[in-house]
């Protein structure tokens, strides 16, 4: 059991952003959503952290609408890393992925040994126990993604929700921070704008066009050159050319219209 | 904005490494040493030539303790009783509460700038205190604290709203409050022009500047006891506040519920700077500027920054006071206005950093 978006819409400014879409990430996977700039990936990602409330239909944790679990215990389950964020205050890494304590922390008492151990091994988990004292502005872009990434791990979650991790990261941060995600024992949905990332790293990919659901399944059933011209407009060449026999997606160029 | 920019502006980071920095209990117990030996210098210091044994033996005998003031004329006594320890003492509450509000907002509102007077919630509480006491709003129903309490209240409901619909991005939070101080200076200024004597006008505009010239023991006890409620409010928030490091956003999902965590501790800072603005008047920067030196020496977490905060905010406008109050004596400087002369200049070093870590 897991989270699950049945039929869930959401306007924003007058326009449907979301419309009836469903989501069942399967336990333990590594789920991918897909679909160009404003198809509705991000707001996906806000409902379904109940950061967000549905205009209608329902998410739910284990069966549960996710707005009657409350807010603290949907944040011991479920851990949210954002596209890029940043602080005016002179955090320490350490201190960042403290952060990820505080729903399971009650009020007027410091955080416990227990809390401590949770956190460093959040730290070692994610490769950073040498960077701990490292203050949060001196890092890189893909140094920050696994921090934060960290920090959703303190949280200890069953469910991770990535919004597009890998942007402004160079390559092999890219490849870094997805295969990381990729071997975490929890069920997990990342928005990602690269084919062919998620081809190597989803289990399972969920493609929005315009706010709904247009193709979902295995990479291999879903990315096909029809889609990739239906939905960016962009003519394709598709191999099974990727590490594993995994889908490979040649771009030819921009197709009219 | 470069790492190595990033690195420069942070002194106490070389090569982005910071030792060490937390000495647990330490700060807290230092900043009550340093409280207690400021309070009992401070009371001994003034234009009236009292000795530092009389002083004490005053207070000592006030107290039940000691040997009684045998020898100490009732004048003095009044002096050091009535007058100076109360003063001292509503020096230290106000400096601690308004440290603790500026902490409290710079965090909530994710703003380095935030504090109750540039928020303009110190003019809202002057506006609506002068409307008490000069014109007789309320009809003698309403006391000036509670006149404070809604022009802070009013304020502050003008400059969210502000913000909100100018995009509610942190420097529109800023841009909002510096409207509504000049629109509320302004108010208040009309009132006080067009409708006191001008014997009411001195007194009122003092006041306005921010003065600890009228303090007695009521306006300790109010304050005191303001400062108690919110303070724990806001102790009780400290992990709450934590999570704001990364926004409202990031707050949210790790369970914080936003709007409601922002309205109790709006609502609680509009209260205790409404509490110290009227007895105590408008006392700027106070809270911009400490919060920042404190953050440097505590670190970011809430639950140590917070005490400390009040302490260090406590300590520093004790001695302020005292320099108001001896620099030109007999004549007495508002303490407003020596805050400003050193808020000022601690004003645009913020600024400064923040230019540059962006």
């Amino acid at each position: 059991m897991t989270l699950n978006a049945e039929r869930v819409s959401r306007a924003a400014g007058g326009r449907l952003v979301l419309d009836g879409v469903d989501l069942s990430p399967r336990t333990g996977a590594m789920t991918g959503l897909l679909g160009p700039n404003g198809s509705g990936k991000t707001t996906l990602l806000r409902l379904l952290a109940g950061v967000l409330a549905p205009a209608s239909g329902l998410v739910t944790l284990d069966g549960r609408p996710l707005h009657r679990v409350g807010r603290r215990d949907v944040a011991r389950r479920v851990a949210v890393v954002e596209q890029q964020t940043d602080t005016q205050l002179e955090l320490t890494v350490r201190d960042v992925v403290r952060l990820g304590r505080i729903p399971h922390r009650r009020a007027w008492t410091p955080a416990s040994a227990a809390d401590d151990a949770v956190v460093t091994d959040a730290l070692e988990r994610t490769g950073l126990t040498g960077q701990a004292d490292r203050l949060w502005h001196t890092l890189s872009g893909g140094e920050r993604q696994r921090v934060q990434i960290a920090r959703a791990l303190a949280q200890e979650p069953r469910e991770l929700l990535l919004d597009e991790p890998t942007n402004h990261l160079d390559i092999q941060h890219q490849l870094d921070v997805l295969s990381l995600v990729a071997a975490l024992p929890v069920t997990s949905v990342v928005a990602l704008h690269d084919l062919n990332l998620a081809a190597m790293y989803c289990d399972h990919l969920v493609v929005l066009a315009e706010g709904r659901v247009v193709a979902r399944g295995e990479p291999a059933e879903v990315l096909t050159t029809d889609l990739v011209a239906k939905v960016y407009r962009v003519d394709a060449e598709i191999t099974s050319a990727g590490p594993a026999g995994r889908p490979h997606v040649r771009f030819l160029g921009t197709l009219p219209g | 904005m470069t790492s190595a920019s990033r690195a420069a502006s942070a002194p106490a980071s070389a090569s982005g490494i910071r030792a060490s920095r937390r000495a647990p209990l330490g700060w807290t117990a230092a900043g009550i040493v340093a409280l207690c030996a400021s309070v009992a210098v401070a009371v001994t210091i003034g234009p009236a030539d009292i000795g530092v044994a009389d002083v004490w033996s005053v207070i000592a005998a006030h107290l039940g303790v000691g040997t009684g003031a045998e020898g100490v004329s009732p004048i003095r006594d009044g002096i050091v009783w009535d007058l100076r320890l109360p003063r001292t003492l509503l020096a230290a509450v106000c400096g601690a509460g308004l440290a603790v509000c500026g902490a409290v907002l710079q965090s909530l509102l994710r703003n380095p700038l935030a504090d109750p007077f540039v928020l303009g919630v110190s003019s809202g509480a002057s506006t609506g205190a002068v409307l008490v006491v000069v014109l007789g709003v309320g009809g003698g129903a309403l006391s000036v604290p509670g006149g404070a309490f809604i022009g802070a209240v009013c304020s502050f409901a003008l400059v969210m709203l502000l913000s909100h619909s100018l995009g509610g991005t942190t420097d529109r939070v800023v841009l909002a409050g510096v409207a509504a101080m000049q629109l509320f200076s302004a108010l208040t200024s009309f009132v006080v022009m067009t409708a006191a004597d001008a014997e009411t006008t001195r007194g009122v505009l003092f006041w306005l500047l921010g003065s600890l010239g009228g303090a007695g023991w009521s306006d300790v006890w109010t304050g005191t006891a303001v400062l108690v409620l919110v303070l724990a409010v806001c102790l009780g928030h400290a992990r709450t506040l934590d999570a704001f490091a990364f926004g409202q956003d990031a707050a949210a999902a790790l369970g914080v519920q936003v709007a409601r965590t922002r309205l109790v501790l709006l609502c609680a800072t509009a209260l205790l700077t409404a509490a110290l603005v009227a007895s105590a008047g408008a006392i700027g920067f106070v809270g911009l500027v400490l919060p920042h030196a404190v953050r440097s020496l505590t670190g970011p977490g809430h639950a140590r920054l917070l005490p400390v905060c009040a302490l260090a905010g406590a300590v520093f406008l004790v001695w302020v006071d005292t320099l108001a109050r001896t620099v030109l004596a007999p004549q007495e400087v508002p303490v407003g206005v020596v805050t400003s002369l050193i808020g000022v200049p601690a004003f645009v070093l913020v600024l400064y950093r923040t230019r540059r870590t962006r």
